[in-house]
Parts: structure tokens; C-alpha cells; sequence
């Protein structure tokens, strides 16, 4: 068994978020929080706001009420790109990368926002730019060792399988270098082959890097093995919060999610 | 040159660095870059390895474990472990841990060093069952942060004790080097055993070495060659070709970045002499014929005319033989424009002088295709008892049935059973602790048995037609020749492994498994979906496509009249992969026929027994250890077989 880094204080508090478009209420006074080194999963039947609870995060929707809290600075309206600016990165549930790109150049998007050198600069790889692109391709091929997806560096992303794609999405994301790792869906659609890889990187990059992982998951035994704590959602508010044993042993959740007693 | 001075591994290192310093000894791509090591940085590496050894307890004589792929550091602990007077015993990396725990006590390994996380694990299971394994040493930290074991270390800390060791005591390495003698053993190769468990061969420094030369003599290397080491470190093959050339010539050995990368990695470094298996022949093939499927009309045109001209002419152009047209020249160098020169600059070959194969017999088409697109690819006879180098085609001097002419120094006699006995510097010392099956193997004359059946021709080539316990004969006394067919029926792209059989009985029935990815692009090609292996190998359109392939083989058989009864008559395409981990393959991933015959033996009945069709359910062993079950309805298919029409009437 190995140890990982200390679990420390919240680093990500939501606090009472309510969100709703037009007439229909996805998130109602959902409350948690996140733990620094933790793996965090929220789980939920489809439609019960767990994606809504991601985008929310990382700023892609407002909510109407209630606040979210990043490393202790609290603030209810933000911009992803304020979010990714500190230190918050995330992947999709359908995949979003840049199909005609190779997975090298998929990467090297994710450092975007540590890039410093202007346009005409890097156009005319100047001195500074150059030297600026070295930086960020050494750190690109370093999440390239990590993740073993060397043989693929140079492949256009939309000829990988499908596999494959959800690891150099994951790869983008840590190319970024985030404190904060939102996973939609991380293992959706893979075979069990596939899921154990993950998995292990998953691990790996909460162990190694330190990051903090929030995860949506539908596979039950990976949340249950991954993860520190769960939250759980059905319509909207959150039904149980806890480790693993406890949520499963929940008379609500059985009752909303996992159906029958096990 | 001093020959006597260099008659170690250590002593050759000490060589190399004093003569070439600065000259590129080993190179790795890491994080997409490939790094260098010189001659005089290898020997700094290789005695701080040694020295931390040393410090933790590492006697002359003590055995070191290596798994793990093609890594400079892997590379450098033997080169640590042979400066100390000690042994290296690289074992093979895709093993399970428990035929690992076989090998480990059986060499009494005490150290071992591990590349990753994966290969620790494996080690640290089997330290309950071999109490000697005292101390695991690892290349890559990743995922072993928190590992508490006490027989751990990384290699970087070891190297540290080395250099503290060094520097109390700097004459220290120079001394245990002087100590190694030439008849010493220098490494334990445990042979992938097609029957029972693996024997450890050990071989002298003085037998690797003197086999070393005269391969670098026979094609004339030096330090400016460029070898990609890809091929298991556990084989024979690489400890010779690689590392013990690389000792002895001077050049530099290149690791690739991973083995899934080996492709992009070859094309990178473009090694100017290259040896592997037919298999990686077989598959660099079967990719070339995938793709140039795929292409556009204009260029698949363009390639099967100029490949046309290619077999025509390219082999008499490569062997500078006469009886070429101008035109013929022309064209061909055209075609060496358009056609070859691309393609072997995409398979990295660009800069081949010679290829080696060996090990398997190869396919004539498939040694034909490299050969008339200018690629010297040559073909050679050996195992691991005998330093492989038994017999060689010499360039010029290459023809396809036979292995070529024994060795320099090398003495071949064909015993009166037609099995090839072998004389030579380079026969193994003995198999490790075994000394019935050393005196079974090596005569009193000092002749090592192959095993194998073969003669010479009239131009004094060897040639080896099969292993000589396998030949067999059909119940009507015809020769029955299992791998020869095999070996026809795998020649096609879309047949990946066969199995044969037929000795004592009427006729010759076959197992076959086909190619995924060669029958996946066909399938995709016909717009036929499919779920898996399993699935796709039921397929009625797929046996169709697999039934012609036996048909053209049963063509070709019944031109020769000593194999005209050998043709087969019914086949059944098995509904799982052959596979090491479920013990039908050897780790050099040849069939184990007698184990395979065994486990089917269901299927083999069915074949003989005239029925439609057989319902089999097999245990299968995935890579993570666990053991699961597949089953399936097996059709049984006939094949169409060809003259000698008396003889079928009795079928």
C-alpha cells in the first residue's frame, strides 16, 4: 500500500450554490467542500447536476445564488479563464481537443496561459520566445513520459483511439500544471483495460503531483477505489457526503442511485 | 591492438573509453530528446555502479538479476557486475513473476536490478520463495515513492555509495578489473525452453568475445555503426549483436524510447546494421502492405509496378550479378526514387549495410521483398549455447533456402540421424547447474548437439529443414515437416501463427490464429463489424479469406513431390490468440506445439473426426495475472487439395 501526501485543509469550498436555467433548477443549495492531496468523486443518477457542479467550478456558468471559495478568495461570478488562471483545469465529458492538431500541439494549448511572449514574437521565434518555447515543450514531453503516450506524440489526435484521446485530454490539463484537476467522466465509454490504466494515472498524478482531483464517475468500484470522499447529487441537492463505506451504506443513496441494496 | 589485454568485458570498457573518450557509446531518447553518453561517461557510469555494488556486499562470483527493457542503466549494471568478476543474468521482462521466482533461485541471484515500478513488483513478490535475493535496485522512481521495502534502493543512491567508495578508495575499480580472467563465466542466458522450464547457459567472456570478433571482422563494423538494442536483453541476440559488438567495435548502441515507439525511434537514428527475428520483418511487412492498401490509386499503383520490377531485377542489382538490362537499371533507379528509397526511409533503413535474421526460418517472399529493394538482409543459424553465430550468409553469397557456410572457426558435421552437431570457440562452458543435460548436449569431442535436422548443399550452405525431434511422418510414411508448413501458412498477412499436425496419422489438419490488425483492416475495408478477436475469427467472410490462403499453400505443396501428402486437408480458425502468458508460445514466441496439442486436444479430434463443427472453452491468463475463460462454437472448414488423386479417395 502506498502513503500519499497528507490530506490538508479545504482548498475549494461551495457554499449554497443554486443554479438554475430558466424554469429548470439543476443545482439547489449544494454545499462541500475539497480537501487539498484529496481525490473527491461525485457521483449521481444521469441529470442530477454533476456536470452543472463542474462547470460551476471552473466558471463556465453563474450561478444565482451561493458562492465558491478557491484557496480561501470567495467570489460568485468568475471567468474560466480566471478560473485556469489559478490553477484550476479540467477535461470533458466528450472529449474537446483540437482534432486535427498532434497530441504535442494539443499539449503545448495547455500551457497557454503561462506563455509570456506576444504574438509577433513567437511568429518571429525570437531569443526570449525561443527560449520560452523550450520551457514549455520540456515541461509538455515531461506529462508525455508520465502519461506513456510517447508513440502517439506526433499523431493527429482524431486518429486515436478513443482511449487514447481521454488520456491526451488529461495530458492537456496537466500540462497546465493545475492545483485544482476537475475529471467529467474521466473512464466514460472505456474498456476495463483502459479504466485500470487511468485509473492508475489518476492516482499517480495525485500522488506525484500533488493535485487536487475532483472526478465525476459512473463506474462505481473506481469511485469507491479512487476516491477520499463522495458527494452525492440526485436532482439537484446533495443527498450524502462521506467516505466511500459510508455513502454506500446510505439508505438514500441506495435508494436514489445504486438501486437495490448490493 | 593488444587482443590479450581486452579478453574481459570490464577490460574492453577500459579499452574503449582510453581509445575513443569522446566518441557517442550509448544513447536514449528521453522526454523526446536523445541524450548521449561517450566511452569515457560509460565508464564513469559503470564503475560508480560497480563501486556501490561493491560497497553493498557484491562478491566476485555473485549473480545479478536485470529486467527491464533496452535502458543505458540496465546496460551499465551488467557492464558493473562483470567489472567486479560477478555475473549479469538478464531475464526476460514480460515474464510473470512466478517463472521469474524459477530463474532466480535456480541462478542464486542475491542482487537485482529492476527498470520500473512494474518489474519491482514482480521481484518483490518473489522475495518469500528465494531467500537470496537480498537487495532490488531501480532505474525509474515513478510510483516507488513510498515503497518501504529494505531490499530497495534506487540506482541513483547506489551510484552515490559507489562514488563515495571511489573516492576513499580510487584505485579500487582499476584492481578488481585486473583480477577478471578470460574464463570466467561473463553472463547466464536462460533459453526460452520450447519444453520444461528454462536452462541457464553460461558463457565465457573468452566465447562471447572471440565470437564478438569475428562477426566484426566478418562484415567489417566500426565505431561509426548505429545499432537500435529493441530486442529482449534476455536473448542471446542482443547481448551479442548489441552489447558485445558494441564492446568490442566501439559503436554506439541506441534505446528506444519505449517499445511502442520503436518505429519512430528507428527511423530517427537510421542504424546501419539491424538484426531481429522474421517476426519484426513479418510486421514492419504486414504495416508497409496495410498502408500501401489504404493509399490512393496513384500511389498503390505506382508501388506494386515498381515493386514488380523490384523482384524482377532488384536482387541480381543488389548482388551485383550481370544480366540486367539498361532499361532494367533505369527503371530501378527510378524506382529507388519514387518507391524504395521513401519507403526505406520511412522503416528507417536507409542507412542499412547489412541485416541480419535469424533464429526462425523466413519467408521467401518476405526475404525476397527487403533484398530487391536493396536492403543486404542476410540470414544466420546459431542458439543461445553456441553464441548463436553458427553459420552466415557472407554478402554476395546469400541465397534463401540455406543458413550459408559455417563460420570462421566455427567446424559443422552432420550426424548419421541428420542432426547438426557444432564445434566452436563460442560453445557455452555448460548449462548452469545441470551437468546430465551439459553431457547430454556437448560429446565427448566436444560437439554441441543442435537439435536441429539439416545438410549441405552442393555449395557447402547449410540448410536447416526443421527441429529434428519434430520432423515426423504421415501414417503413409510421406515426410511431415510441421513448422515448414506452418511457416508457409504464416508468410501470409493474414495468418499470425499455425500449428500443424499430422505425424502417425493420414493426413495433416491445422490450427490457425489470424493477424488482428491484417484481417481488422480487410474486415473494415468490406464493411464487416466486429466485436473482437473472438468475434471477428468466426466470421464466414474470414474463413472464406483464410480458406484461400490454405488453398494457395496446398498449390504450392503439391508441386514438390516429397510434401505432395503433406497438404492440408482440414483447418479451424482458434478462437482465442496464441499467447506466452498462457504458456502456447515461448517468450521468443515460437509455437510450443506438444503443449499446444495437449490443451486442444478436443480440437484436434474434431479435426480428425469428420465433424462440422466443435464447442471448445479454454483458460486464458490476462496481463495482469488474473485468469479468466473464453469459449466458443469452432467451425471446421476443408480445404481444397490438389493432384495425387488415388492417395485423397482413401481420406
Amino acid at each position: 500500500m502506498t502513503v500519499r501526501s497528507a490530506i490538508g485543509v479545504p482548498v475549494l469550498e461551495v457554499e449554497d450554490v443554486f443554479l438554475a436555467f430558466g424554469g429548470v433548477v439543476a443545482l439547489q443549495g449544494v454545499s462541500f467542500d475539497v480537501r487539498e492531496h484529496e481525490i473527491r468523486a461525485i457521483i449521481g443518477p444521469n441529470g442530477a447536476g454533476k456536470s452543472s457542479m463542474l462547470n460551476v467550478i471552473n466558471g463556465v456558468y453563474h450561478p444565482q445564488r451561493g458562492t465558491v471559495a478557491f484557496k480561501g478568495r470567495k467570489r460568485r461570478k468568475v471567468d474560466p479563464y480566471e478560473a485556469a488562471a489559478q490553477g484550476i483545469a479540467r477535461t470533458f465529458q466528450n472529449i474537446a481537443l483540437f482534432r486535427g492538431m498532434s497530441v504535442l500541439d494539443n499539449l503545448m494549448t495547455g500551457r497557454y496561459l503561462k506563455m509570456k511572449c506576444n504574438f509577433l514574437e513567437q511568429a518571429l521565434y525570437l531569443g526570449p520566445a525561443r527560449r520560452e518555447e523550450l520551457e514549455h515543450r520540456e515541461k509538455v514531453e515531461a506529462v508525455i513520459d508520465f502519461l506513456e503516450i510517447q508513440h502517439v506524440r506526433k499523431t493527429p489526435v482524431g486518429r486515436l483511439p478513443y482511449g487514447l484521446q481521454k488520456r491526451v485530454e488529461l495530458g492537456r490539463a496537466l500540462a497546465a500544471e493545475p492545483e485544482l484537476l476537475l475529471l467529467d467522466e474521466p473512464m466514460a465509454g472505456m474498456n476495463l483495460e483502459e479504466k485500470q490504466d487511468m485509473s492508475r494515472f489518476i492516482l499517480d498524478v495525485n500522488d506525484q503531483m500533488g493535485a487536487t482531483v475532483v472526478l465525476i464517475e459512473h463506474d462505481m468500484s473506481v469511485v469507491m477505489d479512487l476516491s477520499d470522499r463522495v458527494v452525492v447529487l440526485d436532482y439537484g441537492s446533495k443527498i450524502a457526503d462521506g467516505t466511500p463505506e459510508e455513502v454506500r451504506e446510505n439508505k438514500a443513496v441506495i435508494d436514489a442511485y445504486l438501486g437495490v441494496a448490493h | 591492438m593488444p587482443e590479450a589485454s581486452q579478453d574481459t568485458f570490464a577490460r574492453l570498457l577500459l579499452h574503449q573509453a582510453k581509445v575513443r573518450p569522446g566518441r557517442p557509446a550509448i544513447r536514449e531518447k528521453d522526454l523526446g530528446i536523445w541524450q548521449t553518453w561517450t566511452w569515457a561517461q560509460a565508464m564513469e557510469e559503470v564503475s560508480s555502479l560497480a563501486c556501490g555494488l561493491a560497497a553493498q556486499g557484491f562478491q566476485r562470483g555473485d549473480r545479478l538479476a536485470v529486467v527491464g527493457d533496452n535502458r543505458p542503466r540496465l546496460y551499465w549494471a551488467m557492464m558493473a557486475a562483470q567489472a567486479l568478476g560477478g555475473v549479469p543474468v538478464p531475464l526476460y521482462q514480460d515474464a510473470v513473476a512466478a517463472e521469474l521466482a524459477f530463474v532466480l533461485n535456480d541462478a542464486d541471484v542475491g542482487f537485482a536490478v529492476a527498470e520500473d515500478q512494474e518489474q519491482v513488483d514482480k521481484l518483490l513478490e518473489n522475495v518469500p520463495q528465494c531467500p537470496k535475493l537480498k537487495r532490488i535496485y531501480f532505474d525509474e522512481p515513478r510510483g516507488l515513492r513510498h515503497y518501504g521495502q529494505r531490499e530497495l534502493m534506487s540506482l541513483d543512491a547506489l551510484q552515490a555509495l559507489g562514488r563515495e567508495l571511489a573516492q576513499r578508495n580510487p584505485g579500487f575499480i582499476a584492481a578488481e578489473i585486473d583480477k577478471g580472467r578470460a574464463s570466467d563465466i561473463a553472463v547466464i542466458l536462460y533459453t526460452s525452453g520450447t519444453t520444461g522450464n528454462p536452462k541457464g547457459v553460461s558463457q565465457t567472456h573468452a566465447a562471447l568475445i572471440q565470437t564478438a570478433r569475428v562477426l566484426v571482422a566478418f562484415d567489417g563494423f566500426t565505431e561509426r555503426d548505429e545499432v537500435l538494442c529493441y530486442l529482449p536483453m534476455a536473448w542471446v541476440g542482443d547481448f551479442l549483436y548489441s552489447y558485445a559488438q558494441s564492446l568490442v567495435a566501439g559503436f554506439c548502441l541506441n534505446c528506444p524510447e519505449s517499445p511502442e515507439t520503436v518505429m519512430t525511434d528507428l527511423r530517427e537514428i537510421g542504424p546501419t546494421y539491424y538484426f531481429g527475428p522474421p517476426r519484426v520483418y513479418e510486421n514492419i511487412l504486414t504495416q508497409v502492405m496495410i498502408r500501401i492498401e489504404d493509399a490512393g490509386w496513384l500511389k498503390r499503383g505506382m508501388f506494386h509496378a515498381f515493386m514488380g520490377l523490384a523482384k524482377r531485377v532488384g536482387m541480381r542489382i543488389l548482388e551485383g550479378k550481370p544480366g540486367v538490362s539498361l532499361t532494367d537499371r533505369l527503371l530501378y533507379a527510378l524506382g529507388a526514387l519514387l518507391v524504395y528509397g521513401p519507403l526505406k526511409n520511412v522503416l528507417g533503413l536507409s542507412h542499412i549495410r547489412v541485416a541480419y535474421t535469424g533464429g526462425e526460418a523466413i519467408g521467401p517472399d518476405l526475404f525476397d521483398f527487403y533484398r530487391s529493394i536493396g536492403v543486404n538482409l542476410k540470414q544466420l543459424y546459431g542458439m543461445t549455447e553456441t553464441c548463436v553465430s553458427v553459420s552466415m550468409h557472407a554478402s554476395g553469397e546469400v541465397k534463401l533456402e540455406t543458413v550459408g557456410r559455417p563460420m570462421p572457426g566455427v567446424e559443422v558435421r552432420i550426424a548419421d540421424s541428420g542432426e547438426v552437431l557444432v564445434r566452436s570457440p563460442g560453445v557455452m562452458r555448460e548449462y548452469h547447474k545441470r551437468r546430465e543435460a551439459t553431457r547430454e548436449a556437448i560429446d565427448a569431442e566436444g560437439f554441441f548437439h543442435t537439435g536441429d535436422a539439416g545438410y549441405f548443399d552442393a555449395e557447402g550452405h547449410l540448410k536447416i529443414i526443421d527441429r529434428a525431434k519434430d520432423v515426423g511422418r504421415l501414417a503413409g510414411g510421406a515426410l511431415f515437416a510441421p513448422k515448414y508448413l506452418e511457416n508457409k501458412l504464416k508468410f501470409f498477412p493474414y495468418i499470425k501463427e499455425a500449428v500443424c499436425f499430422g505425424h502417425g496419422r493420414e493426413e495433416v489438419c491445422a490450427l490457425i490464429n489470424i493477424d488482428m490488425p491484417a484481417v481488422g483492416n480487410w474486415a473494415e475495408r468490406h464493411n464487416l463489424a466486429y466485436s473482437g478477436y473472438a468475434d471477428l475469427a468466426s466470421q464466414s467472410a474470414v474463413c472464406d479469406l483464410i480458406r484461400e490462403c490454405v488453398d494457395k499453400v496446398n498449390r504450392d505443396l503439391s508441386a514438390d513431390a516429397a510434401l505432395r501428402d503433406s497438404q492440408i486437408r482440414r483447418f479451424l480458425i482458434l478462437h482465442k490468440e496464441l499467447d506466452a502468458d498462457d504458456g502456447e508460445l515461448t517468450r521468443t514466441r515460437k509455437v510450443r506445439r506438444g503443449h499446444i496439442a495437449e490443451k486442444y486436444a478436443q480440437l484436434v479430434e474434431a479435426l480428425y473426426s469428420g465433424r462440422t463443427s466443435c464447442f471448445v472453452e479454454t483458460q486464458m491468463r490476462f496481463e495482469d495475472g488474473r485468469v479468466g475463460t473464453v469459449s466458443a462454437d469452432l467451425r471446421i472448414l476443408e480445404a481444397k487439395v490438389c493432384g495425387a488423386p488415388e492417395a485423397r479417395k482413401a481420406a
